[in-house]
């Protein structure tokens, strides 16, 4: 995974809450056994209306998102954080998000950057304005930059290490690999298998 | 100290803890189906990695499977690729799976529990964000995404922050015609689609205990619709009868043995929640949704809400939006809402008993006219259940379609889906813009609401069809 620490782009503005992960990417995309190539799902729904954000020319080539509440909530398809970065996506502001989809954002090195709808919203208006304004998130200092706005965000401290470190999570775990075989030794006798 | 009944389970599965890092977290079972493991088998054959334990893990097909002509091979050649990925995956890798045409086949979250797989005290995960359902178990299940499915395969384990716990105690009885269905539905209109966000949910309560396994079950399922990533039930009686005698359910000294610690899975009496919600369950009714996410419901018996009826902007452009892809004008009594597809199914609302509840309200009576019902078993093992006791003839005479068992309409990645602009009532948990096909409608509802609408032809309760 490659490390992130400081990423400046430009922003696309969702005036959206409750984006679920069915309107990131239809179930239909889902029956693909391939790791990349999920951009064309992204929105796909949302993208066949020529004035969604994302089809208009001012935002082509943006790599952040600006959403409102309830990012990510529904299926944990991860496929979800995938199409988003397949389309370029590096990080998405959002004044919530959902744990499964704030998770798997993690694992694969998309930045979910948590912040109050109060900066969201002028992150909204700012990037309605001037769409071409280069925002900064630091994910060292944990801030935003964007026009004389500057914001803290919220993200989970190891999270934050992994991230910066550009880490595998497998490849610490089996770290641990005798402790979870200790703990297998003393596993009950009446817990279920499935052979 | 005193704890709750989810930090028990925690607690009792920590292999490694260290400060300042997430706790590993050991699995005890690991359910996996076709759309969520590909790229999971993918990243171990590229590191070289085995499966742990693969007999603690199962697979099934259910999320892309037919529900019709199951013994022709499936027409859409990308389903078909993604279901012939897993059958060669878990070949390759040693894990056990149930394909269409087993017996054991069927929705992963209505099969686990169905063999007695699911237990008290355990935790469970799955590529799939309805795990929560074997919360009723009194287990701690969770949906994962694929990377973490990965994790599991190679190391059986999970690095995990502790949730923190909520309470939802439902005093009281619910009133006849009212469901588990229902109430969970109120329970999410309550705290919203972000109220859980981070919490496991416990649910407690005499309305809870008086619950069926099934009914538990479709409780705990729909936590995620709250945003919660689990929710759980302590065990009791009811439980440890469900379990007995169930193929992997234990056997002999090891059941004693077995009943004797899920007895301790009890929340102790001065442990402390981080939040409570208290429900009054006399004060509930058959309860629908209105919107384009589950939160968004009313009781059957109140009109479509307005924007003017919003708590700040935010929710006034959230109604606004749902109001006009659902095509609804604010102010119409939910029960004028015509329909023309019911589907009865999903993990949510597709076990036997929520069959037999459908077929009662259906028994001698036929559908509308124009009206599409789809009643898709939640396992083969429901299906034969159905089969025995009649309930398939009761469907057929109806005039709905009896189909074989999967996921189906309740996210359409199969054929049985809406036509844009189609409007559906529908017993499954997401209510999402395009969830049971692009440009469809859906209305949340129960087994039983699900079916007086297919005989009304508008959103209706058994009670509409007395008068």
């Amino acid at each position: 995974m490659e490390a992130f620490t400081v990423h400046t782009g430009t922003a696309a503005p969702l005036r959206r809450s409750n984006v679920d992960t069915d309107q990131i990417i239809p179930a239909v995309y889902l029956k693909r056994i391939t790791r990349h190539g999920f951009e064309d799902g992204l929105f796909s729904a949302w993208r066949k209306d020529p004035d969604f954000v994302l089809n208009q020319p001012a935002y082509q080539g943006v790599t952040i998102l600006v959403a409102g509440p309830d990012f990510g909530t529904g299926s944990s398809r991860e496929h979800a954080v995938w199409a988003l970065q397949d389309f370029g996506f590096k990080v998405v502001i959002s004044s919530r998000f959902a744990d499964i989809f704030r998770g798997n954002s993690g694992k694969g090195g998309l930045l979910t950057a948590q912040v109050d709808q109060e900066v969201v919203e002028r992150l909204w208006s700012l990037l309605e304005s001037d769409p071409a304004t280069p925002v900064t998130v630091d994910l060292a200092a944990r801030e935003i930059h964007a026009g004389d706005l500057v914001a803290s965000f919220d993200v989970d401290d190891y999270l934050r290490w992994r991230l910066m470190e550009g880490l595998d999570d497998v490849g610490i775990t089996l770290k641990s690999a005798d402790d979870i075989t200790t703990f297998e030794e003393r596993r009950p006798a009446f817990l279920p298998t499935t052979v | 100290m005193a704890r709750t009944l989810a930090q028990k389970v925690w607690q009792d599965h920590v292999v490694r803890s260290a400060e300042g890092e997430p706790d590993l977290l050991y699995i005890d079972l690991h359910l996996i189906h076709e759309v969520t493991s590909p790229q999971a088998f993918d990243g171990l054959r590229d590191a070289g990695r085995p499966v742990r334990r693969p007999d603690l893990t199962l697979a099934t097909e259910d999320h892309n499977v037919p529900t019709i002509d199951i013994d022709k091979p499936i027409a859409d050649p990308v389903s078909r690729a993604q279901v012939e990925a897993l059958r060669k995956n878990c070949a390759e890798f040693g894990v056990p799976i149930y394909s269409l045409g087993n017996v054991e086949q069927g929705i992963v979250h209505v099969v686990g529990p169905q063999l007695g797989l699911t237990q008290p005290g355990m935790t469970v995960v799955c590529g799939d964000s309805h795990t929560s359902t074997h919360g009723a178990f009194g287990a701690l299940a969770f949906g994962i995404g694929t990377s973490e499915v990965e994790h599991v395969l190679a190391t059986q384990t999970l690095p995990l922050k502790p949730f923190k716990t909520m309470a939802i105690t439902v005093n009281g009885s619910l009133p006849a015609g009212v469901s588990a269905k229902d109430l969970i539905l109120a329970v999410i209109a309550k705290i919203g689609t972000g109220g859980g966000q981070g919490y496991v949910l416990e649910y407690r309560g005499d309305a809870i205990r008086a619950l069926s396994m099934e009914g538990r079950m479709t409780i705990c399922n729909m936590s995620i619709e709250a945003g919660a990533r689990a929710g759980m039930i302590a065990p009791d009686e009811t439980t440890f009868a469900y379990l007995e005698g169930k193929e992997r359910a234990p056997k002999g000294s090891e059941w004693d043995a077995a009943v004797a610690y899920w007895k301790t899975l009890q929340t102790d009496a001065d442990a402390v929640f981080d939040r409570e919600v208290v429900i009054e369950a006399s004060e509930l009714s058959p309860f629908v949704t209105w919107g384009t996410n589950p939160g968004q419901g009313v009781p059957l018996s109140a009109n479509v809400p307005s924007p003017a009826d919003a708590v700040d902007e935010v929710d006034r452009i959230a109604i606004e939006n749902a109001l006009t892809y659902m095509d609804l004008v604010a102010g119409t009594p939910m029960r004028d809402v015509k329909v023309d597809t019911v589907f009865i199914g999903s993990c949510t609302n597709g076990r036997i008993e929520d069959l037999r509840v459908a077929a009662e309200v259906m028994k001698g009576r036929t559908v509308a006219d124009g009206m599409r019902v789809l009643v898709v078993p939640g396992s083969v093992r429901v299906r034969l259940q159905a089969h025995a006791e009649g309930l398939d003839t009761i469907f057929s005479a109806a005039g709905a379609e009896w189909r074989e068992a999967g996921c189906s309409m309740c996210l359409a990645m199969n054929p049985d889906m809406l036509a844009p602009g189609e409007r559906s009532a529908s017993t499954s948990n997401r209510n999402f813009e395009g969830r049971q096909g692009p440009g469809g409608r859906t209305h949340l509802v129960s087994p039983a609401v699900a079916a007086a609408t297919a005989i009304v032809g508008r959103l209706a309760s058994p009670a509409d069809l007395e008068k």
